[in-house]
């Protein structure tokens, strides 16, 4: 037993789970938007499934991160758009559509792959890492949690900014009223069908970087269904966390602890069923929120197509 | 008066708007001056607010054109009202609930990118008191009682108000010194060279208020009273002319309430006592107690009216009884039998029903049809359900009767109840708690947003139904209403019985007292 709690699996047990957490992060972040403003978007895994895909082929091809981490965004983005015109503008289920995404991108890359690397099977180079002077020297969780690549550290800034956001901006004002009320949004001059263009499209470029940080990041390849439920569980974070978005990053440590934790307990020789271990974390959020969580909601109109004339 | 006060500021020119089954509005032309209280007045679904709905860009005409000052104007949307200077109070609430009131003012008059909260504390600071009312602006608009929600709309309306303020029932939810400060405001605004267009179904008000008197019937322009023609005649005749307008000649003259008090009296003494709530008592959030000892005692067929300000414990009364509400302690007795711990179902089985004030929120389900709004409260019953199997037919049978008692004004029962006028909603929201043998009826405000003349027969409903051994509690802020129709009125004020009178005319001010707690 003294193999758990050696420094080195310890600290290997946190790194690990920081590199999952934080596509998590950025799926859960992009979801809360979305559903702030009312679009309920199932799609999610699919433009991560996107955006880790064509991460993959730009940072081949480029050479870099960062590059990959933006053309993933904007392959999320791509793909939000038809949640946009079908769902936002067209008035089709949100459910249905958001679906029908995760299928359509998830066939779709991996037949690209297939068609395209199917022999080769290339492999990115490690990333590089950021390491914040001092606290990376701490023992144990130093390297964990502050020797990661640098998105890491950007999706903490995400979240914090799409808090003052929230509180501070009139687009963000305008996000929480069309998730709320639409009709009052209109009435005061606004424009809900525009707010949630605008949510989504975030959602999906958010979701984007999220699955090509998992390509680029954690696994260091693409192949078909290297996202594993990351978007499902993005979209399960949010729902939890409903409107507070720090709960993501919380949820988010958690499952990416755990997600490691099986490996690890598996390196060392523990075999413990996977779904035991994997099912902790939900089991968890689900305790903390229950105590905590009461007095926040979800969004009056979440779900439901915008129509001014329909009252 | 000068030529350019005659000259209309806002036209509105043969707007015809039609949906499914109705043609809300038929080639109706409307003009505003600049300076005038303009009263829009018609029975419940004569198109007055898809009228204003389509000068504040909400709908769409299928038909017709806008003129500002002489130019013809695009109004395609609210933007684009506003940014006319065209501020309106829809009828129904149109602020975000779970947001601040602070945060529903900035909403779409904040056009810049940060939030200036010191700036909008400032405007409100300033609107609050043109308005002569308080409200926090750090509350959640979703716990404001419905009163105080309504000023706030009103204060959003005028932020934006440089030309046009559009008033949509607004004063359905105020009290009498609100409605009378509000009717100073909108005087003053006229005098800033505002044009205020004022929708009202109290024709006290239009007559009080007005400058001008368009009235509609069935989606029509059917008369227009000039200012020449509103002074100089008894306000009776005025009312007997706008009723005559409103309803067809035939109506005019529609008869009060004639409630033979002196006979009721008698009757009502040998009437065994069925209904009772001995010294209840509820907690709110703060230190004082909700309702604090309320003891009440009604016979078989007794309408007690409840009069009292907005906010001082009617609603929480009202679902004390309907049993939406726990209470701290104290008994609730129907005949000898204790309810209070029974749930809603129970006593609705047990004759017990309310009809609330929310009709929008508590009262119906918007998406769902009139039919099944009507037996909303009745699900998996019979004559309904049989087993689990909902029996449409008989349901829609159901609701075509209670639509054409109720006289509802809509092409079927299969409709979405959303798509009813205000005041048709409200007559589904009464007549479905009177169906299948009501004993004791809780009416809050039910007669709120209704046209004088179903206002009259949703009253006389409640008389009738008293006399068949039905009883009442009416809670209403309206005192001419509430004497009309009751027996005994009850005033609360801070959560206390103040007093209990019994009603005849000339009480109005004995009842003011009480309602303030001057004489408590
Ligand atoms: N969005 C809609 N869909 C379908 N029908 C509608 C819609 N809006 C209004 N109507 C119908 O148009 C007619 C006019 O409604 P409107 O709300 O303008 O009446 P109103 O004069 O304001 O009545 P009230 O005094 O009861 O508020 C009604 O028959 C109503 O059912
Ligand atoms: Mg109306």
């Amino acid at each position: 037993m003294t193999d758990i709690l050696s420094t080195v699996f310890l600290a290997s047990l946190l790194s690990g789970g920081v590199i999952s957490a934080v596509p998590l992060i950025y799926a859960g972040l992009g979801e809360a938007i979305s559903e702030r403003s009312g679009v309920l978007n199932l799609g999610l895994e699919g433009m991560m499934v996107a955006g880790a895909y064509a991460g993959f082929v730009a940072t081949l091809n480029s050479g870099s991160i960062w590059f990959g981490l933006f053309v993933g965004g904007i392959a999320g983005l791509v793909v939000s758009l038809f949640m946009v015109g079908l769902c936002v503008y067209l008035n089709a289920d949100q459910i249905v559509v958001g679906i029908a995404l995760t299928l359509g991108a998830t066939g779709v890359t991996a037949l690209l792959h297939s068609a395209q690397y199917s022999k080769s099977y290339p492999r990115l180079p490690k990333a590089g890492v950021l390491s914040i002077p001092l606290l990376s020297k701490i023992p144990v969780v130093g390297v964990g949690l502050f020797s990661q690549h640098a998105s890491t550290y950007l999706v903490l800034v995400l979240v914090a900014g799409a808090m003052w956001f929230f509180r501070s901006t009139r687009i963000g004002l305008n996000i929480k009223a069309a998730g709320d009320q639409p009709h009052a949004l209109e009435a005061a001059g606004g424009n809900p069908r525009r707010t949630r263009t605008v949510a989504v499209m975030t959602a999906g470029f958010l979701a984007g970087v999220g699955g090509a940080h998992i390509a680029l990041i954690g696994a260091g390849l693409f192949v078909p269904g290297v996202t594993n439920g990351a978007g499902d569980i993005g979209i399960v974070l949010a729902m939890l966390a409903r409107g507070k978005l720090w709960w993501i990053v919380a949820g988010a440590g958690l499952i990416g602890v755990s997600l490691s934790l099986t490996t690890a307990l598996q390196l060392i020789g523990l075999n413990i069923p996977i779904d035991a271990v994997q099912m902790l974390p939900f089991l968890l959020i689900i305790v903390v929120l229950f105590i905590f969580g009461r007095d926040s909601y979800l969004p009056a109109a979440l779900c439901l197509p915008y129509d001014r004339e329909a009252r | 008066m000068d030529d350019d006060e005659l000259k209309p500021a806002v036209e509105l020119v043969d707007i015809t708007k039609a949906f499914p089954g109705v043609v809300a509005n038929d080639a109706i032309s409307f003009s505003l001056r600049r300076g005038e209280v303009h009263i829009l007045l018609g029975e419940n679904g004569a198109g007055k607010s898809t009228l204003i709905s389509i000068l504040s860009g909400m709908l769409t005409p299928d038909a017709g054109q806008i003129i500002i000052d002489g130019e013809p104007a695009e109004i395609r949307s609210p933007r684009d009202a506003l940014d006319a200077g065209i501020g309106t109070v829809y009828q129904h609430s149109l602020l975000v609930p779970t947001l601040t009131v602070l945060d529903n003012m900035m909403l779409g008059t904040n056009r810049s990118f940060r939030l200036d909260r010191v700036h909008a504390q400032k405007r409100m600071h300033e609107l609050t008191q043109l308005l002569d009312v308080e409200i926090d602006p750090d509350a959640r608009v979703g716990d404001l009682a419905l009163g105080q929600r309504q000023q706030a709309e009103i204060i959003r309306a005028l932020w934006s108000s440089e030309r046009v303020l559009v008033l949509d029932e607004p004063t359905s939810m105020l009290t009498p010194q609100g409605v009378q400060s509000l009717g100073r405001v909108m005087r003053r605004l006229a005098e800033r060279g505002l044009s205020v267009v004022f929708i009202t179904h109290k024709l006290n008000e239009a007559i009080d208020f007005g400058d001008r008197i368009t009235v509609l019937r069935r989606g029509r322009k059917v008369g227009e009273l000039e200012p020449l023609q509103m002074v100089g005649k008894g306000v009776d005749d005025l009312k007997d002319e706008i009723i005559a307008l409103m309803f067809g000649a035939s109506s005019a003259g529609a008869d009060a309430n004639p409630s033979g008090n002196i006979e009721k009296a008698e009757w009502l003494d040998q009437q065994p006592v069925c209904f009772r709530l001995v010294d209840v008592e509820i907690q709110g959030d703060g230190p004082k107690p909700i309702l604090d000892g309320i003891t009440l005692e009604l016979r078989r067929g007794e309408v007690l009216g409840i009069a009292g300000i907005d906010g001082n414990g009617q609603k929480e009364l009202a679902e004390v009884i309907a049993g939406q509400r726990p209470l701290l302690h104290g008994q609730v007795y129907l005949d000898d039998k204790e309810i209070q711990r029974l749930s809603v179902a129970k006593r609705q089985d047990l004759g017990i029903r309310y009809v609330t004030d929310d009709r929008h929120g508590e009262g119906t389900v918007g998406q769902l049809s009139i039919a099944i709004n009507s037996v909303i409260k009745r699900i998996g019953q019979r004559p309904f359900w049989r087993r689990t199997r909902i029996r449409h037919a008989v349901i829609n049978e159901f609701a075509r009767t209670m639509i054409a008692e109720q006289d509802v004004r809509t092409p079927n029962e299969k409709v979405p109840i959303a798509t009813l006028s205000g005041g048709n909603m409200q007559k589904i929201v009464v007549g479905r708690e009177l169906a299948k043998g009501p004993r004791v009826v809780v009416y809050n405000k039910p007669t709120y947003g209704l046209d004088v003349k179903t206002m009259q027969v949703v009253l006389n409903q409640i008389v009738e139904q008293a006399r068949r051994g039905t009883t009442a509690i009416l809670i209403s802020t309206e005192l001419d209403e509430l004497i009309s129709a009751s027996d005994r009125i009850a005033v609360m004020y801070e959560g206390r019985i103040t007093g209990i009178l019994p009603s005849r005319p000339g009480i109005e001010a004995q009842l003011g007292e009480l309602m303030t707690g001057a004489s408590a």
